[in-house]
């Protein structure tokens, strides 16, 4: 470890370059996923074809679920007040571990969709590098050739959501950041249909990924001008004394909003915040559905942990400086998103924009700043999650009846409801918890988030965001009203048996929707403990820098 | 879905901690669910239910009055003060201060309930298996009788008044359903439909009240509405009470929405005797009594129930002595002994214990009441018209001598159940004193005397006297499974006063959940006192006069003309056309305006408002060109309001 300071006159703890002491307990998490992927890389070039992608599913699941498991019994044994590993750029508490479980079980129902074939074929081109329509396009079909590389892809990408959540200083941040994107980047790009519209969406995603992490790293420059440190600890006891001993009587105060704003930049984009959001809709459409389904809930799962944490812990202490920004953007996202999502013919771009809208949802609870806030996001992310990998399921069962490629256009899936009860009623479910009808997890998480503001003083955020739940929920609804009340067409969808795989995502979302509506009590407990029950494993995120305002 | 801020509350109540404590009451939401769940399994079993439907649907409510009686045995043996137990049934969510969930109150007043519901609509779900045997409905039938148990139950079982309400509207859409179970009769249908709206305009008033409650005390569970009234103002405090006396007159039929419970009767006749007997119109005396505190604490509201009571209690009688169809006269007595029951509930703590008690032995021979002209409808071919009726009584011997006892016992012979309930009623309003105690009195004793004439009136002509048959019509005894129903309520009718009142029983259950003193019920004094003496009079001059209309001289078979009085009577003193008049019209015109502004104003702003939106949905959409250039610019962009919100602070 570099010592991130080493000017004299700094009073702070300084880091020095003894060899770190490794929690390998704790660690360890990371470690196998990251084993895993390199092990998966290892069979792709080692295994013979024939063989790898049985070897590569059963590795990849067998990460996921011992992570989980690790992530589980951690939570268990670890003290109030979390710990640090690594020589501090990672730490790791209950909040952390809470959000690193959730991406542990909604990666592995993605995977389960990933790894769904249809006649023998998946949802991933057979060779990327081949140009789409090209004779060699045909012959890798022809031979049954498939990128068994998704699921390496998939660890790396989710070692990045691991880590997101738990950096403890804006580097290690910035480093999963990457880790994280760079194989999606990838993954939007192999899509087996519409290939060309696949790859567009990766090369967007990927130049407005750059774009936004180059605002990040200015960001980190600028925060590490003011406060002489990227530790997150050190940021913010440098922002509450006003400043690095470098500005000892000077006006550090725009350097540090600077950086604020460029940082929040880079976590905005990720999360699909308006005016930051306009690759959502692109990418979402053009990425492998099973893809777009990993992106939709873990990523912005990740994301979101990153995000809450910046803003909680470095940026705790400067509430009032970050607070109108915050605002100015929530609003911005729940009613732009909300009233573009209003015309949305296709289905899979629907639900890109309904995902920013719960990006925007999901920010007044950051605004509230408080621990009730800091809960409800975390229990909406869960139960969104969930939905949305149900709903992203059921996209991609219904196709067209030649080719059969996935249909997304609304007004063709007329009499879906009628010929097929089982899954549009499953869909319809979905659709009411993101409009968030009360019992289903979605009226409780939104409640939840909104709750907190009011609390917090932030009672016209609140007022916008009904409203815009309002507008949502006229697009949700259209697409019952289709399925079920309007003649079925002529051209209409044919829809592939859901089989064992996608069937069982669908319950499972189906299953975990009514759960968390009906029976929120255990995890909103887990999340809110109530007075009585001692110190709350939710604050301490909160508590590691105790946030200026925790009360109205 | 009951929404309540309960933490605090459960805090408070210390009996509430008991809850968990006793395997019993921890079932007690079995008692509602075990009737809905039988609802749910004949409606949606659909028609691999119908063999066996009746008798599951039979089975169930006889469960929950097992379940009563457990609950009841765990209750007595209890302190008394540690009888009201609240039960926790589900939590839904607590998130920062705010808590939703479901709890039960289970004290004397509602077990009180919660046995007379299960208890005789256990048996007349057994006289229904005879009663419907033909019927090809008769599982749809089964399904919507155990709705009605079931959402009643819920009804008494609530400890707020959302969940209270949410079992009152259940009530409601059962017994709509119900009334029009023939809904190929047009007058059946109509007849359902006036019902529903009739109670629409009352929930409208319960509805209106809890919004009040909610918005002003803050509260909507009964302990801390409760508690919040000593602060309250005198002016919502009376607008509630007043609201809440519109509710209850919808469901109990009390003037000025008394109107749909004579035409109800076009529902099957196990219906009349659930719906007079069991459930709905003693909804409205449970909610004043369950809502004491608030009348107590708004005398002008309490002066508005004595006066609906007791105005009721008249009409009722009247239209009752006037109707020639047997149920429709049974109806009208229904009105009268339920505004009887008002009355005694709008004097405060010392009418609770005689108004809950008369309800309870009225639900008794009220049902035996209804089942027996049941019996004797089905024995006349569903003829109801009582001057075709006449001599029935060596046909029907089980019938009249059940039916006979339910008469005695309304009518208040003494030592009878009805007499107990009654004389404590009519003690406790002249206990009253004054010039209030004496008319209150003497209404009530009046309201006896129509009683004992319209029964004895109903007597006479369908079980004395000559036939008046019509042709083909060959009387005969119902099946035992409809006559013994009939013979257990005849006994009820018999004794259950009795047992009651002696020794203060249920007195003394009662009043930690009323907050009453316990009245001592003098058996001695009531035959000696002015009142009780006055009571005897009117009962053998009412007994009188009816036999010699009605069986000293011989019934003619159509209705005479009449004077103005009894056509009045006979027209329900006029009340559809008051309603029509007054409400119905004005309310046809008012709904042809309200459309004309709804089409020209309301919509108009509707779709301006959706059109807009897709208006600048389309507009903000053409940001979207699939551009990353212009993506790019539009991040840009956001880095620009990014850095303005932030050099706010600056």
């Amino acid at each position: 470890m570099i010592p991130l300071n080493t000017d004299e006159g700094f009073s702070g703890p300084v880091v020095t370059t003894q060899a770190p002491t490794l929690d390998w307990w704790l660690l360890a998490p990371f470690l196998v996923v990251f084993g895993a992927g390199v092990l998966a890389v290892l069979f792709e070039a080692f295994v013979p074809a024939a063989r790898r992608r049985g070897l590569q599913i059963a590795v990849a699941f067998l990460a996921l679920l011992t992570t989980f498991v690790l992530f589980v019994l951690q939570a268990g044994s670890l003290p109030e007040e979390g710990a640090t590993l690594v020589a501090g750029v990672l730490a790791v508490d209950r909040v952390v571990l809470f959000f690193q479980g959730t991406v542990a079980v909604l990666a592995l129902i993605s995977l389960v969709l990933i790894t769904e074939r249809r006649d023998g074929r998946d949802a991933f081109a057979a060779q990327a590098a081949t140009v789409p329509g090209s004779e060699q396009e045909r012959a890798h079909i022809m031979a049954g050739s498939q990128h068994t590389e998704v699921y390496p892809l998939v660890l790396f990408a989710v070692l990045g959501m691991f880590m997101f959540p738990a950096a403890n200083d804006f580097l290690t941040m910035f480093i999963a950041l990457e880790v994280m994107s760079l194989p999606l980047y990838l993954l939007c790009g192999l899509a087996r249909r519409r290939r060309l519209f696949s790859q567009e969406a990766a090369v967007k995603y990927f130049l407005l990924g750059a774009f936004s992490s180059a605002f990040f790293l200015f960001g980190i420059a600028m925060v590490y001008g003011y406060a002489g440190s990227v530790n997150f600890a050190e940021v913010r006891a440098a922002v509450e004394n006003g400043g690095a001993p470098a500005f000892d009587g000077g006006n550090g105060e725009p350097l540090m909003l600077m950086g604020v704003g460029l940082v929040a930049i880079g976590l905005l984009f990720k999360v699909g915040a308006v005016p930051f959001h306009n690759w959502k809709p692109d990418v979402y459409q053009g990425a492998p559905t099973p893809i777009t389904a990993l992106m939709a809930s873990c990523t912005l799962v990740a994301a979101f942990g990153a995000l809450l944490r910046v803003f909680f812990v470095p940026f705790g202490g400067s509430l009032e400086l970050w607070e109108p920004m915050l605002w100015t953007i929530a609003v911005l996202t729940m009613v732009v998103a909300a009233i573009v999502a209003v015309t949305q013919r296709d289905v899979k771009r629907l639900l890109a924009y309904s995902s920013v809208v719960h990006a925007g949802f999901i920010l007044t609870a950051v605004v509230a700043a408080s621990t009730d806030g800091l809960a409800g996001a975390m229990f909406y992310l869960a139960a969104y999650g969930f939905t949305t990998l149900g709903a992203f399921a059921v996209l991609t069962l219904v196709r067209t009846r030649d080719g059969g490629q996935e249909l997304g256009d609304i007004e063709r899936w007329a009499g879906l409801g009628r010929r097929h009860p089982g899954l549009a009623g499953a869909l319809s479910l979905f659709l009411l918890a993101f409009t968030g009808i009360p019992l289903t997890s979605g009226f409780i998480g939104k409640f939840a988030v909104f709750e907190a503001a009011v609390a917090a003083g932030a009672t016209p955020l609140v007022v916008v965001g009904v409203l815009s739940s309002a507008v949502t929920a006229f697009f949700y609804i259209r697409i019952i009203v289709v399925m079920f009340f309007r003649d079925s067409e002529e051209e209409g969808p044919t829809v592939v048996p859901a089989g064992m795989l996608t069937g069982g995502v669908i319950t499972v979302g189906v299953a975990a929707t009514l759960t968390l509506g009906v029976f929120p009590g255990p995890v909103l407990d887990t999340l809110l403990p109530s007075d009585e029950a001692g110190p709350e494993p939710a604050a301490v995120m909160v508590d590691e820098a105790s946030l200026e305002r925790t009360a109205p | 879905m009951a929404v309540v801020t309960h933490h605090a509350y459960l805090a408070a109540e210390p009996a509430a901690a008991t809850a968990a404590g006793s395997p019993v009451l921890s079932f007690a939401w079995l008692l509602f669910a075990l009737p809905l769940a039988g609802a749910a399994i004949l409606l949606l079993g659909g028609r691999r239910t119908d063999k066996w439907g009746h008798l599951l649907g039979t089975l169930l409510p006889v469960a929950s009055f097992v379940l009563a009686v457990l609950i009841l045995f765990d209750l007595l043996g209890r302190a008394g003060d540690a009888r009201s137990v609240s039960v926790p049934v589900y939590e839904w969510f607590t998130v920062g201060g705010f808590s939703a969930g479901v709890d039960l109150l289970v004290d004397p007043l509602s077990i009180s309930f919660v046995l007379l519901i299960t208890f005789v609509g256990s048996l007349i779900h057994v006289y229904s298996i005879g009663y419907m045997a033909e019927d090809p409905g008769r599982r749809r039938f089964f399904a919507y009788l155990n709705l009605f148990v079931a959402a009643m139950l819920v009804l008494v079982l609530a400890d707020n008044f959302v969940l209270l309400f949410l079992g009152w509207e259940g009530v409601g859409l059962a017994s709509y359903l119900l009334i029009g179970f023939w809904q190929y009769k047009p007058s059946a249908a109509t007849a359902a439909k006036k019902a529903f709206l009739i109670n629409r305009v009352g929930d409208l008033g319960l509805l209106v009240a809890m919004m009040i409650m909610f918005a002003v005390l803050g509260a909507i569970s009964f302990s801390e509405v409760f508690a919040a009234v000593p602060g309250a103002g005198d002016g919502i405090l009376l607008a509630v009470g007043l609201l809440l006396l519109l509710g209850a007159c919808g469901k109990s039929a009390q003037l000025p929405l008394q109107a749909w419970l004579l035409d109800a009767m076009e529902g099957p006749t196990p219906v009349s005797a659930l719906i007079h007997a069991a459930t709905m119109v003693t909804a409205g005396v449970y909610l004043i009594v369950r809502a004491g505190p608030i009348f107590e604490a708004a005398p002008v509201a309490q002066t508005a129930v004595v006066t609906v009571g007791a105005a009721t209690m008249l009409a009722g009688g009247i239209i009752a002595s006037a109707k020639d169809d047997i149920k429709k006269s049974l109806a009208g007595s229904t009105m009268s002994q339920i505004g009887m029951m008002v009355l005694a509930a709008g004097l405060g703590p010392v009418g609770y214990v005689a108004a809950i008690a008369h309800l309870i032995t009225h639900g008794f021979f009220k049902a035996g009441l209804f089942l027996g002209a049941g019996s004797v409808m089905h024995a006349m071919n569903e003829g109801v018209d009582m001057r075709r009726y006449g001599g029935l009584a060596p046909k029907m011997p089980i019938t009249f001598a059940t039916f006979g006892v339910g008469y005695l016992a309304i009518i208040g012979v003494p030592l009878l159940s009805g007499w107990w309930t009654k004389e404590s009623i009519i003690s406790a309003t002249f206990g009253v004193g004054g010039t209030t105690g004496l008319v209150l009195g003497s209404a009530v004793v009046l309201g006896a005397l129509l009683t004992a004439f319209y029964m004895s009136r109903m007597v006479f002509m369908t079980f004395l006297g000559e036939p008046r048959w019509e042709e083909g019509v060959h009387p005969h005894e119902s099946p035992a499974n409809m006559t013994v129903p009939m013979v257990l309520l005849a006994i009820g009718s018999l004794a259950l006063g009795a047992f009651l009142m002696l020794g203060d029983r249920f007195a003394t259950f009662l009043a930690p959940a009323t907050g009453a003193e316990v009245h001592h019920f003098d058996v001695a004094h009531a035959f000696t006192a002015p009142y009780g003496l006055a009571a005897l009079v009117v009962l053998v001059l009412g007994v009188a006069v009816a036999w010699a209309l009605y069986l000293r001289k011989p019934v003619v078979e159509t209705a005479p003309k009449g004077n103005l009085v009894t056509v009045a009577a006979s027209r329900e003193l006029y009340g559809n056309e008051i309603n029509e008049g007054l409400v119905m019209r004005p309310g046809q015109v008012l709904t042809k305006a309200l459309v004309v502004i709804e089409d020209k104003v309301v919509d108009a702003a509707v779709n301006g408002l959706g059109a807009g939106v897709r208006d600048s949905s389309s507009g903000l959409g053409r940001a979207q060109t699939g551009f990353a250039r212009s993506y790019a610019l539009t991040m840009l962009f956001g880095a620009v309001i990014v850095a303005a919100t932030l050099a706010v602070r600056l």
